[in-house]
């Protein structure tokens, strides 16, 4: 099983210097998926969530397309061979 | 991304760092009339707290950048902002079981010459973190995370933030926190235990106006010649102490507003402070259109209107709680940034101002520092 990460260029520096991270086991969710990305790239991890685990308010990730905010967060399902994006909110001022 | 630019300081010289909501800037000068300006540092993150470390042979600046998407981390410069620490893991977060999240870093203070690796931080939510290996690691201070009155604290419209940390010159284990809105606390034996310090402070927002704890407390600034003399600037009230804190009395006088955030003291004299009122907690504005500092010579019995050089017309601006600092020289200079992006100083303790820069991001945090003299 093999997923591959997409980073937005905030975190490319902090994975060295990688727009994409492919990761290979298994990850039946995207909260399995993220806990293998945080053991190839563990400095990407606090940038994405808090301390308290959660995704950041302003951070939005998408399974092939669909934001996991609509698909049961954290505990989304991810097939194998998902396209994964970490990406920042539409958000500021 | 912005390109940065960079200042090279040399001994003797002033620099101001500011921090904005779009990121930081550097401003350095050898004179205090004329001014370089480096920047900006973090584009894009809110910077709300930073301090420079001169103890031990340093020349170290800190800053809390907080971005909007990716959190906030504390990051140091040894060579002035060419570059910066980004450490892997996020060095101040709350522990386990806290159930809390960091949301914003809103002081750095080093601590004392007599223990150069230890520094702290204020954030919000409302705590206080301590590093005693010159910023490596930071912990919680459990004493006030677990203090029985936290949980009756209320978030100000900054949040609930801790933003202002006194440690007492004279007095080792004294140090002194205040908390938009919960007041201030101090601790006598370096943060095992903690006591409210609020008395005479006035809570014009609740029904009980003089509570033992729950004041909103904008700002506290602390003579270093006598630390018993306190300066506050509350929400809604001037204050002064004269016995470390444990009484307050009104100072209110000659004032247009007693309703204000920022609060600085004197560097040598403690009869000395300067302040910005701001019309009212519904308009938080300068009064009247005018920018005007006001300066007490005799501990807040009377207070002067200082308009040289600031615009007082149509100059409805805002300086919020950190964004005024003074600096160590003789006389002292006085700086301070605002909402709307100028910056303005005076190298004659308020006398006559001059506008350092305009345009800047929102001025939300204003650090003088003179250097090779701390």
């Amino acid at each position: 099983m093999a997923v591959r990460f997409v980073l937005p260029g905030p975190l490319r520096e902090l994975a060295g210097n990688r727009e994409e991270v492919r990761i290979d086991g298994g990850a039946g969710s995207v909260l399995d998926a993220l806990e293998l990305l945080w053991s190839r790239c563990p400095a990407v991890r606090d940038r994405v969530v808090t301390e308290l685990g959660e995704v950041r308010p302003h951070v939005n990730i998408f399974v092939d397309g669909e934001s996991i905010r609509y698909t049961g967060g954290l505990a989304s399902a991810v097939p194998d061979g998902a396209e994964i994006f970490i990406l920042p909110a539409l958000s500021g001022g | 991304m912005p390109e940065t630019r960079h200042v090279t300081p040399r001994s003797g010289d002033t620099l101001l760092l500011v921090g904005t909501m779009k990121g930081a800037f550097i401003f350095r000068s050898t004179d205090r009339g004329s001014w370089e300006m480096g920047g900006p540092h973090f584009p894009g993150s809110a910077v709300y707290a930073m301090a420079y470390d001169g103890r031990a042979g340093r020349q170290r600046l800190w800053a809390g950048p907080q971005s909007m998407h990716w959190g906030g981390v504390l990051r140091s410069s040894d060579d002035f902002g060419r570059s910066w620490t980004n450490p892997e893991e996020a060095n101040v977060k709350f522990p386990e079981g806290t159930a809390a999240a960091l949301r914003q870093i809103w002081q750095i203070v080093p601590g004392r010459e007599s223990e150069p690796d230890t520094l702290y931080a204020g954030v919000e939510p409302a705590a206080l973190f301590v590093s005693r290996d010159a910023g490596e690691s930071w912990t919680l201070d459990e004493a006030l995370w677990n203090h029985p009155q936290r949980p009756r604290w209320e978030p100000g419209g900054g949040g609930l933030c801790l933003h202002t940390i006194l440690l007492d010159p004279s007095r080792p284990g004294r140090i002194r926190i205040a908390v938009s809105t919960g007041g201030m606390y101090v601790t006598d034996d370096g943060g095992s235990a903690w006591h409210p310090s609020n008395t005479g402070v006035r809570a014009e927002f609740l029904p009980e106006k003089y509570p033992e704890f729950g004041q909103c407390v904008h700002k506290v600034a602390q003579s270093r010649q006598r630390p018993e003399r306190l300066f506050l600037q509350n929400h809604w009230g001037l204050y002064r102490s004269d016995d470390n804190g444990d009484n307050w009395k009104d100072v209110a006088n000659d004032v247009p507003s007693d309703f204000g955030f920022a609060m600085a003291i004197h560097p040598e004299d403690p009869d000395s402070a300067f302040i910005v009122p701001l019309e009212s907690d519904q308009f938080r504005c300068t009064p009247e259109g005018k920018l005007r500092v006001y300066r007490t010579r005799d501990g807040g019995g009377s207070w002067q209107a200082l308009q040289r050089g600031l615009p007082q017309e149509d100059a409805f601006e805002t300086v919020l709680r950190d964004a005024m600092a003074v600096d160590s020289l003789q006389p002292a200079g006085v700086y301070f940034g605002t909402r709307s992006g100028k910056l303005f100083g005076s190298p004659d303790e308020g006398d006559e101002w001059t506008e350092l820069a305009d345009g800047l991001p929102p001025v939300v945090s204003v650090r003088a520092v003179t250097l090779g003299r701390g």
